[in-house]
């Protein structure tokens, strides 16, 4: 499933030194980048058109933790999507549950951050469960309206029930039970950090779970459900495990985004969010571990830097059938889309590797979403209609 | 008596709304295998440049509402023709993919229409006989619902008569049997498929001008808002059963006007639990084929 996997076989006849440093490599490359970023708030570096200010401000340190938060929503979402081949459009419910949930538990309960991180994640647990159960009644397209629906029905409770969840207005973090290290902008530094901590759980949960036997069975079933079945395993109880796995990665993310922002909002459940995590894990590569990290970070840094070109004079001075367009960040994203999706199917990660594959003279693999819907393709049967 | 009357009334007219733009929905689905999320923006489409038309030539005379729905379901046939074209052509056979292009088109195309009609609602004005109410048993039931369950009702007939009596009606039926057959007989099953995204894309244009009136305004999130219940009707009724859908869509929409007068407004959720009821017991759908 991962490139290391594959790469090994073809590493097997040189030596073992070479074979040796080549497996361990990925992780050493990990680690490296992990205390690089570790490392960034203490370094002065400008990077113009990308960071708005040196990487020790709290400017920049605040945009590179959003974009740890959606990287880590990112890698959750691509659990369901990449490793087991369900296309939920309701992933946002479980990030806003950790959001809400933590706002919620410190603001209502009164009590102190670890405690309320656990009542979060507990709420988030049976959220997942019991929809997860309902949803995974149906597969392929109708799990994706259902989930959709369940997603819905979420915003939906979140704006209605003003007195707990702030409504439209949003529900702001209420400080008194949070370490004094994470709050205010002069913090921005250790928020930073927990984002970063944050992130490398959820990465590892998504790595033990490539590899687990869970993981390994979810697969398996996207691959062929009938074939799992006759070998008496239970594909949908794994399926469950790893939606709920998911779905509490997500709301990790959730928490750190109502930490990070000190509130929330109702977006933060909305059906638009989960569109957004799709869009940034197929633009990033679906299936890649390090797809959906680049595709949630990508992502991030292009909807901040197209809505900063939006304001700007340049466009202003452009005639309106430039300047329409030019102006909403969506539509350019949106186009961005449709066009990986057309052209590029694979994402970031699956090109890369294609690349590389072919450099190998190794016959490319299926890329990305070719690949899972070669896979959904097999056990497809048509649907009747009538009148 | 007449609140009850009142509600059911509304209910069936609600319900005729969702079944525009299920129609579309689960005949796409049901051919085609494309869960289409760009449905949505058919219908805001149509619904803007309808609500251009009839400002331009008076917005309250009947003819100035005529040609705006005719011109709504024009609107919404052409871009979705387009998009069959030149987005779902090329990826035929590639649900996921495209489901995932339709979810960008989606995407882009709210965009553009905020970017362009501004992103608050825009009030319209209609006939003044469409802000009358007429009395049925006491209860006062405004005229607007009398017009969408007309236009749902023409709908349901025109597409049961279609599909059941025509050239393409059949080849239609049966590319969705069989489609490898039909090609090898030598029918081109591709055009059957840009004609319903047509068929799809007009219904769904034809609702968002009659959605604006029933809304009293369009925005260019009016279609998101319909979609996903029009998402849930589909589910409920059963994908690619045009009847489950129509029975669905009644069914949920009274449901929903039931629950937000006695239940306080928890409509939406009533729906939301209806859809997992429905799912658990029948998980094919009202009138669904079971797997």
């Amino acid at each position: 499933m991962t490139a290391t996997d594959n790469s090994a076989p073809a590493s097997a006849p040189r030596s073992a030194v070479t074979s040796e440093l080549r497996r361990r490599a990925p992780l050493l490359a990990g680690v490296g980048f992990v205390v690089l970023l570790a490392c960034l708030p203490l370094l002065n570096i400008s990077i113009p058109g990308i960071l708005p200010t040196p990487t020790y401000q709290p400017g920049a340190m605040a945009l590179m933790s959003l974009a740890m938060v959606f990287a880590a929503l990112a890698l959750s979402y691509n659990m369901l999507l990449g490793t087991s081949g369900m296309l939920s459009f309701g992933h946002a419910l479980y990030f806003g549950a950790g959001a809400y949930g933590l706002g919620i538990a410190l603001e209502h309960l009164g009590v102190p951050l670890w405690p309320g991180v656990l009542i979060a994640l507990l709420g988030g647990l049976v959220i997942a469960l019991i929809t997860g159960s309902v949803a995974m009644r149906v597969n392929g397209i109708p799990f994706a309206m259902v989930t959709l629906a369940f997603a819905q029905a979420g915003s939906v409770l979140v704006r209605r029930n003003a007195s707990v969840t702030g409504g439209e207005e949003g529900l702001s973090l209420n400080t008194e039970g949070v370490p004094d290290a994470l709050v205010g902008v002069i913090n921005t530094r250790n928020l930073y950090w927990a984002c970063l901590v944050m992130v490398v759980v959820v990465y590892l949960v998504a790595l033990w779970v490539d590899r687990s036997r869970l993981g390994h069975l979810a697969s398996a079933t996207r691959e062929n459900e009938l074939r799992v079945r006759v070998l008496g395993l239970k594909p949908n109880r794994a399926r469950l495990a790893l939606f709920v796995i998911a779905g509490l990665c997500a709301g990790l993310a959730g928490m750190a985004y109502m930490l990070l922002q000190s509130g929330t909002v109702p977006r933060a459940v909305s059906a638009d969010l989960t569109i957004t995590i799709l869009v940034m894990v197929v633009l990033g590569g679906v299936g890649y571990r390090w797809g959906a990290v680049l595709g949630g970070v990508v992502y991030t840094f292009l909807d901040q830097r197209l809505t900063v070109l939006a304001g700007s004079d340049a466009i202003d001075a452009l005639p309106s059938v430039l300047r329409i367009p030019l102006s909403e960040p969506l539509f350019i994203l949106g186009t961005l889309f449709i066009l990986v999706v057309l052209f590029a199917p694979g994402g970031i990660a699956g090109t890369v590797h294609a690349w590389i594959d072919r450099r190998r003279h190794r016959s490319a693999r299926d890329e990305g979403l070719r690949e899972l819907d070669a896979d959904a393709s097999a056990n497809d049967e048509p649907v009747e209609v009538r009148a | 008596m007449s609140t009850l009357i009142l509600i059911l009334i509304t209910g069936v007219g609600l319900g005729a709304l969702y079944f525009l733009v299920a129609s579309g929905l689960s005949l796409i689905y049901g051919l085609m295998h494309v869960l289409n999320f760009a449905h949505g923006a058919f219908l805001t489409f149509g619904a803007f440049l309808g609500f251009e038309i009839a400002r331009r030539i008076g917005s309250d005379t009947w003819w100035a509402f005529a040609v705006s729905v005719v011109i709504g379901g024009a609107v919404g046939a052409l871009f979705a023709t387009l998009t069959e074209l030149a987005l779902i052509r090329p990826l035929y056979e590639r649900h996921i993919e495209q489901v995932l292009v339709t979810v960008g088109l989606a995407l882009a195309a709210v965009a553009l229409f905020e970017g362009i009609w501004g992103s608050d609602p825009i009030y319209i004005s209609a006939p003044p006989w469409m802000n009358e109410t007429t009395s049925v048993f006491g209860a006062l039931v405004p005229n607007t619902y009398w017009v969408l369950m007309a236009a749902a009702t023409l709908l349901l007939i025109s597409l049961v008569v279609f599909l059941r009596f025509t050239r393409f009606g059949m080849i239609i039926r049966a590319g969705v049997e069989n489609r490898k057959m039909v090609t090898a007989l030598g029918i081109d099953v591709r055009k059957a498929f840009t004609l319903v995204f047509a068929i799809g894309g007009s219904a769904a244009g034809v609702g968002g001008v009659l959605a604006s009136h029933y809304t009293g305004y369009v925005s260019a999130h009016l279609g998101s808002t319909l979609l996903i219940f029009a998402f849930i009707v589909t589910v409920i009724g059963g994908l690619g059963s045009l009847t489950g859908a129509a029975i669905a869509s009644v069914l949920v929409a009274v449901l929903q006007q039931f629950a937000n007068y006695y239940l306080g407004g928890t409509g939406d959720l009533i729906v939301v639990v209806a859809l997992a009821a429905v799912l658990l017991v029948r998980p094919a759908g009202l009138l669904g084929r079971t797997a």
